[in-house]
């Protein structure tokens, strides 16, 4: 049970890493561990990203040019590197986010059918 | 605190970053780590312990390192994703330049087309200007070009004398003036071309002499290929003997390159000269268009012409000068060093025989210096015009050709829609999608250009060799250099961005959704290329009619050349010229000659007429002298020449009243002559002709004698085909006393005038073997006098119909598309019930429109463009109406065929599969 579980999460995580990490920088510049903390908390502990996992995809969102990153000094504030979305990230969201809610109300239709 | 630094450190060495990579993300690392330390001691979690659930967070040792390495080992972008990164990285333009070529090969039958009309089309521009460059842009293959000057009379107006060569500037004794007394030149040098016959009786042989003095090899720095060239000892003024220089070219044509022709003996004239040597294999002398075959010192003039040498004629006018500038001294200095001491230059060379009239003139006359880097050039006044018309033209061709790759290379970019949109969600920069196809496109180009380069070489040979007007051998030197091949290049990057660029910034300009979406019934996603592709044919139907018009109207100036009557029957007659003077005979002993030599020639079989003139017509030869009215007053300038009677009834043209010259005018008989209708309106005012009388004006000192009219004869053309008429005289042979050593016998005959050619060559050898002969058809020499209104008349003709054909392809690439296009709306329509007729007109209806306004711009460009080539127009107008409807009604019928296959396509679709398609 446990090694099942397991592995749905990875094969989850991956195919929703990014739109995760975009859709957090949507409204506001965040730093790593500002997002790394938001999606545990808001997923109830079930996601949780660790270092090797996150820093990773940012730098590579980054590439892309989905995402910016620069570092922010604020006053009183030790000097952060924040990300923000991009247009083009904005774009791919969009895109990503459709296509995400459409694949989750297919399933949903598939296992809820069953029941009903 | 605890420090993370070293530990990350560890972890991320092996990736190899660079400093300020490493340093950069082991901060952005321990300011996340310094996080979860803070909220874990902050949940009251021992600091030993919150250093351990934060390292946790790092994972092990190979996780991070294989993370990070994944992502910062990603230098180059997978390939299928070209995307981000600079413009001009060189890994990744490699990268184009390799896809560019796959892409390229797949569709290889697209690609070959557009690289043979590259190919054509660069390369007929590069073969023309290859030929304006060497004409009129090379600098001179010698030493120092740019520091040359041509010394000759500024603007000289009404010279008298005899003129001989092809650019009789000076007379020999103005050189050696303007050479003792000049002070702003280190050295300088006079020459004179003449053909000189090298056998010594029967058929002549003529070849190129360059007469030179003595300076003209050291001046310019030429270096011998074998033996010596001439200096200034070669080069005294009453030399008995000389030596004698041959061309490289000449040298290997005659001796085969031998070393052993120096001190060899040649017979020119009849004299033997010594050949000392021969010249650099660059040099062709200074006239930029003409080579030479031998060279022989200006003394030597006196040796081959006798008592006709026009080396101490006080009027003879044979030479032109070039110097070296001395350094610091500018063509304005030399040329007001040479004002200065003209006043007493020309008081001292002024021909005693000159007329008070004349006499003025010649003293009011000043040297100037003129630039002359890149020689001087008969051939470039007369070319140059015609080539820059010529480049012009080809130019416009390459222009709609390349409309029509552009337009090809939109259908393509419209079917890879797809894949750029594809491309472009994954993430490729559109900078660089837009790179890719230009680098496509530059590829295209840049084989073109290195294939039209052969073109461009083989297409000048031919445009040279047909230039070639047999005695006026054209010699130009096609070597490509450097400002050829740039021009090639830079048309190749012209054509390049012309029809590239365009294509390539419409199929990156969509967004991908859209595409990606549907097939596209075609209504919004494909306007834009429908809008690009109707603008280009339009620009190609305008353009193209320009070039139609100009081929209308250089072919019709050479059909109005061809066909115009020179009042004269050209057709069936041969000019036999004949020279006495290695006979020596005196002079009073010469019309005896003359009457033996045109006896044996009218006896020869075959000959219908012979009769002698002076001057052949059309032959480029002229001789014009004043006219003096009875009172001895001027009355003006007539064109003269001297012939024997049946001269009229041999060339074909009509006395109109009077008589000709017969037996009884002879030399102790009152002087005779007819006169042309010109001269009689222009000389006589109109006044009735026939018996009146008139003088010719004589050298001062000499008797005015009175010369009565007997007849009129209609106008015939003189010079040349082009010219307007001019007053004529003609005077009789058989009155000369002591006519010249030479001589035209024309021979009229029903047989081919070549076919008579060694009958009539054997025939005057009879009367003495050392006559020198040489005949030619006089239709041919009028025929080289046109050379260059044919060639304009074929190469213009040939690129109309080129430049029309490839307008009415791109229409109809154009209409193809757009039935293609509307397939479903046509489809539709007739679903609905409309009629083939209405399908039919709507296709129609967009050609028309194209072409209408197409034709509407191109007449306007055509009117204008029309007006620069008036000079070389004949017989007709630039903005002649029959020509540009003509032009007009041609390509709109053609357009209109064009249009049929696509309309008929449209009215035959099945509307039911065209829907289904959907």
């Amino acid at each position: 049970m446990r090694y099942t579980r397991r592995i749905l999460d990875r094969e989850l995580k991956k195919g929703s890493a990014e739109l995760l990490i975009l859709s957090l920088v949507e409204t506001r510049a965040r730093h790593g561990y500002d997002i790394a903390k938001l999606i545990e908390r808001r997923s109830g502990g079930t996601v949780r990203f660790n270092i090797p996992s996150l820093y990773p995809l940012l730098y590579r969102l980054e590439k892309r040019g989905w995402i910016q990153g620069r570092w922010i000094e604020r006053p009183n504030e030790r000097r952060r590197r924040c990300y923000r979305l991009t247009p083009a990230g904005r774009r791919v969201l969009a895109e990503q986010r459709s296509g995400w809610q459409a694949f989750v109300a297919a399933i949903n239709r598939i296992v809820g059918a069953e029941r009903a | 605190m605890p420090d993370w630094k070293p530990e990350l450190r560890r972890r991320l060495t092996p990736l190899r970053l660079s400093a300020a990579r490493e340093k950069e993300i082991v901060d952005e690392l321990v300011d996340d780590l310094d996080d979860r330390y803070r909220e874990l001691q902050a949940q009251g979690v021992s600091s030993a312990e919150a250093e351990r659930a934060a390292r946790a967070a790092l994972d092990t040792n190979e996780v991070l390192t294989r993370a990070f390495g994944q992502t910062e080992r990603a230098a180059d972008p997978e390939p299928t994703v070209p995307g981000g990164g600079g413009l001009f990285t060189a890994g990744t333009l490699w990268q184009d330049v390799k896809y560019g070529f796959r892409t390229l090969r797949r569709t290889w039958g697209v690609t070959a087309v557009a690289i043979i009309t590259l190919a054509l089309g660069i390369g007929a521009n590069s073969a023309i200007f290859a030929l304006l460059s060497a004409v009129t842009l090379r600098s001179l293959p010698v030493a120092d070009p740019h520091s040359l000057a041509e010394v000759r009379i500024n603007e000289r107006r009404n010279a008298t004398g005899q003129f001989t060569g092809l650019r009789p500037q000076l007379t020999y004794a103005l050189w050696e003036q303007i050479q003792a007394q000049q002070t702003s030149f280190t050295g300088m040098f006079a020459w004179s071309n003449r053909m000189l016959n090298l056998t010594t009786g029967g058929q002549a042989r003529y070849v190129r002499n360059l007469f030179v003095s003595g300076d003209l090899f050291p001046v310019l720095g030429i270096t011998p290929a074998a033996g010596r060239l001439l200096g200034p000892a070669d080069d005294r003024r009453d030399c008995q003997t000389a030596g004698l220089v041959l061309s490289y070219p000449f040298w290997l044509r005659e001796f085969a390159g031998d070393p052993g022709a120096v001190g060899r003996t040649l017979r020119v004239e009849g004299h033997a000269f010594e050949i000392v040597g021969v010249t650099a294999r660059s040099f062709f002398g200074v006239d930029v268009g003409r080579g030479f075959d031998i060279a022989l010192p200006l003394c030597a003039d006196r040796i081959v012409g006798g008592d006709q040498a026009v080396l101490p004629k006080p009027d003879g006018w044979w030479l032109a000068a070039i110097g070296r500038l001395k350094p610091g001294v500018s063509i304005d200095q030399a040329t007001t060093q040479l004002k200065g001491i003209s006043d007493g230059i020309f008081k001292a060379t002024l021909p005693a025989k000159y007329t008070p009239e004349d006499a003025n003139t010649y003293l009011g006359y000043k040297l100037a210096a003129f630039e002359a880097a890149s020689g001087v050039s008969s051939l470039r006044t007369r070319y140059s015009s015609p080539l820059w018309i010529l480049l012009a033209i080809t130019g416009l061709v390459l222009v709609i050709a390349c409309a029509n790759l552009a337009n090809l290379l939109l259908a393509r970019a419209s079917a890879r829609a797809r894949e750029m949109a594809v491309r472009l969600a994954l993430g490729a920069s559109r900078r660089r999608l837009v790179r890719q196809l230009l680098v496509e496109s530059l590829l295209l180009s840049t084989c073109g250009a290195i294939a039209g380069v052969a073109v461009a070489q083989a297409a000048s040979r031919s445009l040279v060799a047909l230039l070639d007007a047999g005695r006026n051998a054209i010699f130009v030197d096609l070597q490509p250099d450097w400002r050829v091949l740039a021009f090639t290049a830079a048309l190749g990057v012209f054509t390049c961005l012309l029809f590239g660029l365009a294509p390539a910034l419409r199929a990156t300009a969509i967004a991908p959704g859209t595409v990606m979406k549907a097939t596209g019934r075609g209504l919004t996603a494909d306007r834009g290329r429908f809008g690009a592709g109707r603008i280009l044919v339009v620009t190609q139907v305008a353009l193209s009619l320009v070039l139609v018009v100009g081929a209308l109207l250089f072919v019709r100036t050479f059909r109005n050349l061809t066909t115009l009557n020179p009042g004269f029957q050209p057709v069936g007659m041969l000019a036999t010229s004949v020279d006495m003077t290695p006979m020596n005979l005196d002079p009073s002993r010469r019309p005896e000659m003359h009457r033996r030599i045109l006896e044996r020639v009218s006896a020869v079989p075959g000959v219908d007429r012979a009769a002698e003139a002076a001057i052949v017509p059309i032959s480029g030869n002229g001789w014009n002298e004043r006219i003096l009215g009875t009172d001895s007053k001027p009355l003006g300038i007539s064109n003269v020449n001297q012939v024997s009677a049946g001269f009229f009834r041999t060339i074909g043209t009509t006395i109109l009243s009077g008589r000709d010259f017969t037996d009884q005018d002879t030399t102790s008989s009152p002087k005779v002559a007819l006169v042309n209708e010109t001269f009689v309106r222009e000389i006589l005012k109109g006044a009735s002709p026939i018996g009146r009388t008139f003088a010719i004006e004589p050298p001062a000192g000499d008797p005015i004698v009175p010369i009565q009219i007997i007849g009129l004869v209609k106008d015939t053309k003189y010079r040349t085909m082009r010219e307007d008429p001019e007053p004529c005289l003609f005077i009789s042979q058989g009155q000369e006393k002591r006519p010249e050593a030479y001589t035209n016998v024309l021979v009229r005959s029903s047989l081919p005038p070549s076919s008579l050619v060694a009958a009539i060559t054997r025939a005057v050898g009879e009367v003495d073997p050392s006559l020198i002969v040489d005949s030619v058809a006089v239709n041919t020499t009028i025929a080289q006098t046109l050379v260059l209104e044919r060639l304009m008349a074929m190469l213009a003709g040939f690129f109309g119909g080129l430049a029309g054909l490839l307008a009415v392809i791109g229409l109809y690439g154009i209409l193809s598309y757009m039935v293609a296009r509307r397939r479903s709306e046509i489809g539709i329509r007739m679903a609905l019930g409309a009629d083939r007729r209405i399908v039919i007109r709507l296709v129609v209806r967009e050609a028309m429109t194209l072409l209408v306004i197409g034709l509407v711009i191109g007449a306007g460009l055509a009117a204008a463009a029309a007006r620069s080539a008036r000079s070389l127009l004949f017989g007709l107008e630039p903005g002649d109406p029959a020509t540009m409807i003509g032009a007009i009604v041609g390509l709109a019928v053609v357009a209109v065929l064009a249009a049929y296959w696509p309309a008929r396509r449209a009215a035959r679709l099945n509307p039911v599969m065209a829907l289904r398609e959907e």
